[in-house]
């Protein structure tokens, strides 16, 4: 009989466990790595904190101190979620700048231009932000072109378009504040004991942690890492995977056109030349958060983190007086220092 | 005899100038374990590909259940009741297993918490997972949240044959799903073949192992340069028969006297 040496094989039903003692240290650390990406930035910006609490004091560890730090990297930071999620899907998204311009350009104009409600102005530029998202969705889902040629494109079209629609004229602040303070929404602020608050602020770290936990605790969530991992393999196991990238590209755009929102409020006037390094900061904060940007792996929370340390940095070392091209070198290290524990994590197939 | 279940007319599928499958056809009836043996590059995963909706065939027509069907993608197939193991397995590397078992038919909690904010019920599906690898005596696993990188060759295909086995409600489509197993494992994908079987589910197996085939096959598909070369009985043909069939030493007409 064929097969009378493999019913020799044990039918025993215990249930065999890898002994996972005897491991050493590392291993350890690159497993909890492996399980919570965001822990190495998470780590990294508290170390920050500490470091330049100790070299600064009162002056850097203040409530004003901290919380202006959110309010000056609350745009990129919101950018920079939806950039993850078009970085998950194993894409870039190089309009992210460009589209919130753009949109913050649509509320501005629809307002003043055209007298519309400013309620309905606001409706227009989110739409705005998310056809642009479809555009580069569909292109990119559909016509399958490389995300990054569609975004490059896409960049260079939205940015003319904000040119020549806006006719290059920023909207001034005083009459923003007059006519339609709904724009400036965002620009509330909420102070509790010398810490302050914006409503962008609060947008930025509510939204963290909705999509959040849409990635990890939904449906939609496993796709979109799914798709970023092996869009074959997903396609074969049953995820719609063209719906999934058309929605995160969407998705990107909508939060892009919120992020024009919130630059609104941030600088009290609506610029069509304002946020112009928005998708290299975005990426920047991406990557030092620890996101793969070969895509599926990584953890949005880790984003925030790597948009905060790069405030940290930012303020850290103006208030210690040195030249700023110390925060872009700086910066520039952690950039590859990040994707070096990236492929240090990947490698532990533990 | 009674009519098959699934069935193909004039397959056609050609990638650029590879015709892969040429004017096939295919009968899988009720009930059985029906083999499909070929060379390598001979077209078997194409042929499975275009009757589970993975690829769409250039010109043809599939049938399930006396009805035509006409499947644009796996999820199709899959809601059709066709479950299929690939080659290539389909499974995602940095997701878990219970994750990958569940991929586009994920289970939502019950009550607002589902319905509303759609959390996943993680509990029940890693439950689920476990259950289904245990029955197939995957039990080396450690932990059913481990991503499936983690897990040796035999251990994903396991996973992969554990999802079809669960969810094929009428067809169970296994490409080669022991090439990558021990001993044991295969052993076990073996019995579980019998098991769903029993279940009277109908199963394509497609295998280059002759024993394996012999041993479970009702009917034996030939496949050869994208075609359905003859279809035999194991009972009536000898194993070095069947490869002589298959690599063209033989035809069918010289089998026959
Ligand atoms: N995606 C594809 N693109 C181009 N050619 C393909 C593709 N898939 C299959 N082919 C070609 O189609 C032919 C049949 O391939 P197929 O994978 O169906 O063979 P197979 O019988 O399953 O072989 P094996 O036993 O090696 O798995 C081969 O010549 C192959 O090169
Ligand atoms: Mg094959």
């Amino acid at each position: 009989m064929p097969e009378s040496y493999e019913s020799s094989a044990s039918r025993d039903q215990s249930v065999a466990e890898f002994d996972s003692q005897g491991r050493t240290l590392g291993h350890r650390l690159q497993h909890a790595l492996h399980v919570t990406p965001s822990l190495v930035p998470l780590m990294v910006l508290i170390a920050a904190v500490v470091v330049f609490g100790l070299l600064l004091g009162q002056r850097f560890l203040s409530p004003f101190a901290l919380t202006l730090i959110l309010q000056q990297v609350q745009i990129v930071g919101i950018v920079a979620l939806a950039q993850s999620l078009v970085i998950l899907t194993a894409g870039i998204d190089l309009s992210v700048g460009a589209v919130m311009v753009l949109s913050s350009v649509v509320m501005g104009q629809f307002t003043f231009r055209y007298g519309l409600p400013p309620g309905i102005a606001v409706m227009s530029g989110l739409l705005c932000g998310a056809l642009c998202g479809l555009v580069s969705g569909v292109l990119v889902a559909i016509v399958k072109l490389p995300p990054f040629i569609v975004t490059l494109g896409m960049w260079q079209v939205v940015l003319a378009g904000n040119f020549l629609y806006s006719r290059n004229e920023t909207i001034r602040s005083q009459d923003i504040e007059a006519a339609a303070p709904l724009l400036q929404f965002f620009g509330t602020r909420v102070e509790i004991g010398g810490a302050i608050f914006t409503f962008g602020v609060l947008f930025m770290l509510i939204l963290a942690v909705v999509l959040a936990y849409a990635l990890r605790f939904t449906a939609w969530g496993r796709h979109v890492y799914a798709v970023g991992d092996d869009p074959e393999a997903a396609a074969l196991s049953g995820v719609n995977v063209r719906g999934t990238l058309i929605s995160v590209y969407v998705l990107a755009g909508t939060i892009c056109a919120f992020a024009g929102w919130t630059l609104i409020g941030r600088i009290g006037s609506v610029s069509p030349t304002s946020g112009q390094l928005a998708n290299i900061e975005s990426i920047t904060a991406v990557v030092i958060g620890g996101i793969s940007l070969f895509g599926g792996r990584g953890s949005i929370l880790g984003t925030l983190f790597g948009a905060l340390i790069v405030g940290v940095f930012t303020l850290g070392l103006r208030l210690a007086g040195a030249d700023p091209q110390w925060t872009n070198l700086l910066i520039g290290i952690l950039i590859i220092a990040a994707v070096a524990v990236d492929q240090w994590i990947r490698r532990a197939t533990v | 005899m009674t009519d098959p279940i699934l069935s193909a007319r004039n397959l056609v599928k050609r990638y650029g100038h590879v015709t892969a499958i040429d004017h096939c056809d295919f009968d899988l009836y009720p009930g059985e374990i029906l083999a499909v043996i070929g060379d390598n590059g001979a077209g078997k995963s194409s042929l499975i590909k275009a009757v589970s909706g993975a690829v769409a065939p250039d010109e043809g027509e599939v049938w399930l259940e006396g009805a035509k069907v006409a499947f644009t993608s796996p999820n199709d197939a899959r809601e059709a009741g066709i479950e299929t193991v690939y080659q290539q397995l389909a499974l995602s590397p940095a997701l878990s297993i219970a994750d990958n078992m569940f991929m586009g038919r994920e289970l939502r909690k019950p009550g607002i918490l589902g319905s509303w904010f759609r959390m996943l019920d993680s509990a029940a599906m890693q439950k689920f997972a476990r259950d289904k690898l245990t029955e197939l005596g995957l039990m080396t696993i450690q932990n059913i949240n481990q991503a499936v990188e983690t897990l040796s060759g035999g251990q994903r295909q396991g996973v992969a044959v554990a999802r079809a086995a669960a969810f094929g409600s009428k067809v169970i489509i296994l490409d080669e799903p022991t090439a990558a197993l021990g001993v044991k494992e295969s052993r076990r994908v073996l019995e579980l073949i019998q098991d769903v079987k029993s279940r009277g589910i109908p199963i394509i197996l497609i295998s280059h192992n002759m024993p394996h085939v012999f041993e479970l096959a009702d009917r034996i598909h030939i496949h050869r340069l994208g075609k359905r070369l003859t279809v035999v009985d194991p009972k009536d043909i000898s194993m070095s028969d069947a490869v002589a069939l298959m690599t063209g030493a033989m035809t069918p007409d010289d089998a026959a006297a």
